[in-house]
Parts: structure tokens; sequence; C-alpha cells
């Protein structure tokens, strides 16, 4: 049996002035579902978690949550809670007070329990008493993240959740964010790391210029990134060169230079697996021992780069995680 | 948490919350801002503690109303609090509170949070409106206390004269200060909502924040100004010193209700353009930052023409035109005050009793010499008052130089003779007294008419 719809969107529109921000939006969320949001700046994400919290109305299409249709404006359903472009704390509070305020206003009485719970479950017990004005960026992610769970959020969006984040606050999010999604809520999030979405959701949606370009399980993205490019380091450059010229299917592109250490030494090359696997046979064969191979551009950036048109100049606004992205140019053999 | 997110009921209605809770909240907020409170702990301190000092010096502030009795009346003090909140310090405590409840919503950038957690812009405003009303009447509160104690600690209750001369016992004064603060809460309301409409016009700009006291400072400019009395009580700034009305008998009343009605128009329009301005806003507009040049149109446009028709509407019904200071105004005035502290100082210097009726006192007064028309304001007026005695066949003869500015108060300041009006202190079987009629402050009623 299908999983009932946490969300379910049909040609959702929207634009401010002349700016399309979304055109022609389908979405389907599934209850229990960990669901990744990206794309470049511009591409509409945020729109669409403002929609999803009832802060913005589609001019088109239709949009239904947890089994409600939306039609106006802060009408959305019991259950959806969240934040977008920050996790909107009050930095005079501290963090206990911030979240006892939310509580009270959504309940009527502070109850303390579910405050001190939700600060242990983010890992801010220890900072509780203090001002939210000192907190670190993550640190507010963290409460942000705490202050929609009290919310008791059968539909949880999030706007880059993970900003911030030391790697043990992340873990931390994930856990949370894991442990909502098991408990049957659903969990939408934006994120500008391609990791994070990779470790984290089950499926994805890209949207690029308003539009979705890719909506599905996370490795079906992946294979969307066509041929990768690989870097190859090997103790003998030239000679690496000279097979990888004799295998087809295979060529060689050149870049900008690397942070690596190998950079004089390393190969770039463009093809199918198979012929990146008749190229390491070949070097074995030769007595060219391999240091480093692996892909330029991790897979799924490279599916998001190709996606959105942006493979050719990522340029220093591009939407994607701070690994290297060379642009690449391919040579002729 | 888990159980309760897979047992939460299906809600298919979206719930605002409740006006009492998100009231709350915003409460909640206002307070926990560092500035609020430092401004209310001075707000109980610093009243207290001038008037309890300055009731122990010789020097007084004689240019505010009652500032000359500060050192003999304990009530004095929170009067002269009153006189000087009416300037700019109102306009600017409805900054720091009313001025930047919505603004640090978008210094902050919560207003999408907060939406979200509300999930009703109409309750969002009117607990945000509320919450500011509170604070502002809490600092209200906070000065009246705190300058009412630190007189009547350091002096007492001793009686004082009132802006006509005749003298206020305890329960007069009690009544009649209390009255005075209760006519300064309509202005501060008035300015509380241009504060509101500033801080939601203007978004995080500094003008938005500012704009009471910028109002202020533009209408105080005016009532400096020997501008047409329809046009000056047409005016909330107006509104805070129509309390010297009650320090008369009978009370100068008109002012006051004029003031109570501007007040309040001033309070319903510009809180009703902060409001509608509000609903309309997109919250998801992230480049909003006020709504800039709009604002001359959408904002100062409406205010500046409910001037224009409550001046119109003050002049029609009342027939006040001019500055409302004319001399025969201004000589029954004087001499009504002259009577009274007359009797006053004879009461200090133990003689005779006499009323104020078997003086016959009257006053005849002059501006500037015959080449200049004896009306408006100036420090140019000469009066010459004249008593009788009973039982005497000769007058008296009391010259005072007067003082008199634009808002229609005035300081008779005694010119001789020295045994009257000439000397700062008189001797009384006690000891040297302050002299009442050497110098002492007065009203004119801008919109009684005189013919």
């Amino acid at each position: 049996m299908q999983p009932a719809a946490a969300v379910r969107a049909r040609g959702i529109t929207k634009t401010f002035g002349d700016v399309i921000a979304l055109d022609g939006v389908d979405l389907d969320l599934p209850e229990g579902q960990i669901h990744g949001l990206v794309g470049p700046n511009g591409a509409g994400k945020t729109t669409l978690l403002g929609m999803l919290l009832g802060l913005a109305v589609a001019d088109g299409g239709s949009l239904e949550i947890l089994g409600s249709p939306v039609g106006r404006i802060l009408s959305v359903p019991g259950g959806v809670t969240g934040f977008v472009d920050g996790p909107g704390l009050y930095p005079e509070l501290t963090a206990r007070q911030n979240l006892a305020a939310l509580v009270s206003l959504r309940s009527g009485a502070g109850r303390s329990a579910d405050v001190d719970e939700m600060l242990d479950r983010v890992g801010l017990t220890e900072v509780a008493g203090d001002s939210v004005r000192g907190f670190s960026l993550g640190m507010r992610q963290r409460l942000g993240l705490a202050a929609a769970l009290l919310g008791e959020p059968r539909l949880l969006v999030l706007d880059e959740p993970a900003n911030g984040l030391d790697p043990a606050g992340k873990r931390q999010v994930h856990q949370v964010l894991t442990d909502l999604a098991e408990a049957g809520g659903t969990v939408v999030l934006s994120s500008h790391r391609m990791d994070d979405l990779a470790a984290l959701c089950d499926d994805v949606t890209l949207l690029s210029t308003g539009r979705v370009v890719f909506s599905g399980p996370v490795h079906k993205l992946a294979r969307e990134s066509g041929e990768l490019d690989y870097r190859l380091v090997t103790t003998d450059a030239d000679g690496a060169r000279r097979l990888a010229d004799d295998i087809p299917g295979l060529s060689q592109v050149a870049g900008r230079k690397s942070q690596s250490q190998y950079d004089d030494q390393s190969v770039v090359v463009r093809g199918p697996e198979p012929a990146l696997d008749d190229l390491v046979a070949r070097l074995v064969g030769a007595g060219i021992a391999i240091r480093e191979l692996g892909p330029v551009v991790p897979p799924l950036e490279a599916a998001f780069l190709a996606l959105t048109g942006a493979d050719t100049d990522p340029g220093p606004d591009a939407d994607i995680s701070p690994a290297s992205t060379p642009g690449l140019q391919e040579t002729s053999r | 948490m888990t159980a309760a997110i897979v047992d939460a009921p299906v809600r298919t209605q979206p719930q605002p919350v409740a006006l009492s809770r998100c009231y709350t909240f915003e409460l909640v907020k206002l307070v926990s801002q560092w500035r609020v409170r430092l401004v209310f702990l001075a707000c109980l301190l610093a009243p207290a503690i001038y008037t309890a000092v300055i009731s122990q010096q010789t020097s007084l502030p004689a240019d505010a109303v009652y500032g000359r009795w500060m050192n003999q009346s304990g009530w004095a003090g929170s009067l002269v609090i009153l006189d000087v909140m009416g300037t700019l310090v109102l306009p600017l405590l409805t900054c720091l509170v009313a001025g930047d409840v919505f603004a640090v919503e978008d210094r902050l950038g919560t207003w999408r949070h907060l939406m979200v957690a509300v999930r009703s812009p109409r309750r969002i405003f009117v607990s945000k409106a509320m919450a500011a009303l509170t604070v502002t009447l809490a600092l209200l509160a906070a000065l009246l206390v705190s300058s009412l104690a630190g007189g009547l600690l350091a002096l007492g209750s001793q009686p004082m004269p009132g802006l006509d001369g005749h003298i206020m016992d305890s329960g007069e004064l009690i009544r009649t200060v209390l009255l005075g603060w209760l006519t300064i809460v309509p202005p501060t309301l008035a300015f509380s909502a241009v504060g509101l409409f500033g801080s939601v016009a203007l978004g995080r700009s500094p003008l938005g924040l500012l704009m009471p006291v910028v109002i202020a400072l533009i209408l105080e400019g005016v009532q400096l100004m020997p501008v047409p009395v329809a046009l000056r009580v047409a005016t909330p700034m107006n509104a805070f010193i129509t309390h010297r009305g009650f320090f008369t008998a009978p009370g100068q009343l008109g002012s006051l209700w004029i003031g109570l009605a501007v007040s309040l128009a001033w309070t319903a329009l510009a809180t009703y353009l902060a409001y509608r301005l509000f609903v309309r806003r997109d919250f998801t507009d992230l480049a909003y930052d006020g709504m800039g040049r709009r604002f001359l149109v959408a904002g100062l446009a409406p205010l500046a023409g409910l001037v224009a028709v409550t001046t119109v509407v003050v002049a029609v019904t009342t027939g006040a035109n001019g500055t409302g200071i004319e001399r025969p105004k201004l000589e029954a005035s004087l001499a009504t005050s002259f009577s009274h502290l007359y009797v006053l100082q004879t009461e200090q210097l133990n003689r005779r009793a006499v009323t104020e009726e078997q003086l016959h006192a009257t006053a005849k007064c002059d501006k500037a010499g015959e080449r200049v028309e004896d009306h408006g304001p100036g420090a140019d007026w000469r009066c010459v008052v004249t008593w009788t005695l009973p039982g005497a066949t000769a007058t008296g003869n009391a010259i005072y130089q007067l003082d008199v500015t634009a808002d229609g108060r005035y300081v008779a300041d005694g010119d001789g003779p020295k045994e009257v009006n000439g000397f700062f202190q008189v001797a009384t079987p006690l000891g040297d007294r302050p002299n009442p009629l050497w110098q002492f402050d007065g009203v004119v009623d801008l919109l009684a008419t005189t013919k």
C-alpha cells in the first residue's frame, strides 16, 4: 500500500513581479520520508518551503498538505512547523526562555519538561541558560530545530538546517530528523550540501529556475551525472597519458590547477567505468603505480551541475558544496 | 515526543494562537530587552532622586511651571516632571517601545518564524500594540510614583497655590495631580500610535524608530510660534500641557477636551494606518525594508490632513482666532492670581485677614508701549495691579513685568513696591519666607473669548 501523501503539489506557479519563482512544480512527499530540496540560488527553494509553511500562496496550481487543500496564506493545517531564512530566535532570551515562550504561545502553559527534552535532543542542555546572543550559527540552528520540534510536527520544513554545524552537531541533527521520520513525520529540507542530502534523504527534488529538473531517489540522481571526470595520480604521468590515449571511449581533459600536491603528476580522464577499469589494468600491467584515483566532482554534484546547466562554469554562486569543482574543458586528442 | 508525533490528531483547520497568549509572548519579548529594562529603571529612580534633591535646594527650576514651589510642597516636584514629560520625553519613550516593536522583528529576521507560530497577522498586530501600550503605561506609572515619592518623602504634603493663585490643600492636590497625569495618557497613546506606524512603515530605518520624536519636534516648533490658537490645540503636543487647566478655579477645560479628542483621533488614525499597512505586507518578500517614499503619502499626508481638519473644526466651533493671548484675559488672570496670593501673603505676615473679594483687585496691562497692539506672547508685557483694603481710602498699586509664552503660560515678575512684590522674601513671625507675590506663574485660557 502506498503511504499517505504529506504534500501533494500540482502545477504550482508563483511569480514576484516579473520574476518567475516557481513554474509548474509538481511534488509528492509521502509521510515518513526525509525529502531534500536542492537547486542553485534563485531556483525557488525558499519560495516552495515558504508555501509549505503557509507563508505564501501559489498563483496557480494546487497544493495539499497533510490531506488539506491550502489556498490562503497561513492556512496550512496544524502539525506543520519549521523555519526558512534562519531559525528566528530572540537574542535577548536564553535558549530555554526562547523555547518556553514558544511553548506558552502554542499551548498556553510552559511545559518545562518538553523544553528540557528538546534542549537535550539537540545537545544544548549545557547552554540552556545562556543568552542566544552569544550562540554560534550552529547552536542557533540546533535551537531553531528544537523550537520547530516543540510544535509536534507531522511535516517539518527546514531551510538549510545544517548550516554552521560541526560534524558532531550535524550527526545530532541527522539523528533527530531520522527519528522523526521513523515515527511517521515528514521532513522537507533544503541544503547546499549534496553530501548532507545523500546521507540523510530518501528522495531529493532538484529545482532550477523554478522548475523541477529531477525528483526521485538519491541514487537515481547520481546516475544523472553522465560520464564523470576522474583525477588519476600515478608515478608516471606521461606513461599514464599514453595508455589513456589508447583506450577507446576514454578522453583526457585539462583543467585548472588544484590544491593537490600531485598536480604535476595528475591526469584527468573522462569516460565510462569499463574504460576506466581497462586503464587501471593497463597501468598495473605497465608497472605504473596508482597513488590516487577518484571523481573530480562527486557524482551527486556532477548530476546537480549537469541538470541545472551549471557544469560549464560553476562560478562563485554555484549551489554546490565547497569541494573543489574546477571548470573543465575537453581537450582535443 | 515520538509517541506524540505518531498519535497527534489530524487537524484540518488552521489554529491561530489565542490573543492572550500572543500578547504574553510579545510582552515577554519586549520586557526582555535590556533597553526597556534600563528605561524602566530610570523612570523609577530618576524623578524621585531629582525631586528629592531639588526640594532641598534654594536654587529652583523656576522656568518650569510649579518649579518655584519645589522646596515648599512635595507635590510640586511631580508637577514639574509632568510638565517636562510633555516636551520630548514622552515621545522619546514611545520611540523606544512602540517605535521598535515591529522593527525589531525585521532586524532579527523573525517575521516568518512569528507568522508560522501565530498564524494571524491581525493577532500579531493587536498583541504588539497592546504589549507596547502596557509597557508605555508602566513607564508612565513609574514616573508618577517616583516623582510623587521623591517630593512627598522629602517635604510632605504641603499646600500650594494653583495657577490662579488659589491655595490647594492636600485633598485637592492629590486629586488634581493624579488627574493631571491622567491627561497625558491620551497624547502618549497618540505618539505611541505614531511609533507603531513608523515601526511598520519604515522597518529597520532609524527614521521609523525616531518617528514620534521627529513628529514631536515639528509640532513643538509649531507650539513655540505664535500660531492661531485653533492650530495650536489641533495637535497632540498641546494635549500634554492641558493639565494646567485643572490648576485654576474654575478649570480651563476647553483645551483639555479638545486635546483628548485630538489625541484619540491621532491614535485611531495612526493605528489604522499601521494596521492596514501591516496586514497587507508580503512577508515572503525578502527585499522588503519599509515603504520608502510612499511613506510620505501613506503616513504623513493623512496626519497632516487630520491637523488641518481639526484646526478648521476648532476654529468654527469655538470661534477662537488669533493667538488667544489678549489684554483683557491677561488682566483678569493677573488680578485673580494677585488677589489669591495677596491673601496668602497677608496670612504669612499675620496681618488682619482679608478676602479676595474685599481687595477688588484689577490690572491694567500694556504690551511694549503704545505702538504695539496689546495681544500675543512676549516678555514685554507690563502690568499695574490696583487693589483696596477694607476700611482704607487709598488704593495700592503693584507693578509686574510679564513674560507670556505662546502656550498661554506667563511668569509675573514683581517690580515693586518692595513691601508688596519687590523682594523675594517676606519677614514673617516664623522667619523669612519666600514672598508669594514676588514671582508667580499664571495661565491664560487661550480658547476663552473676550467679546
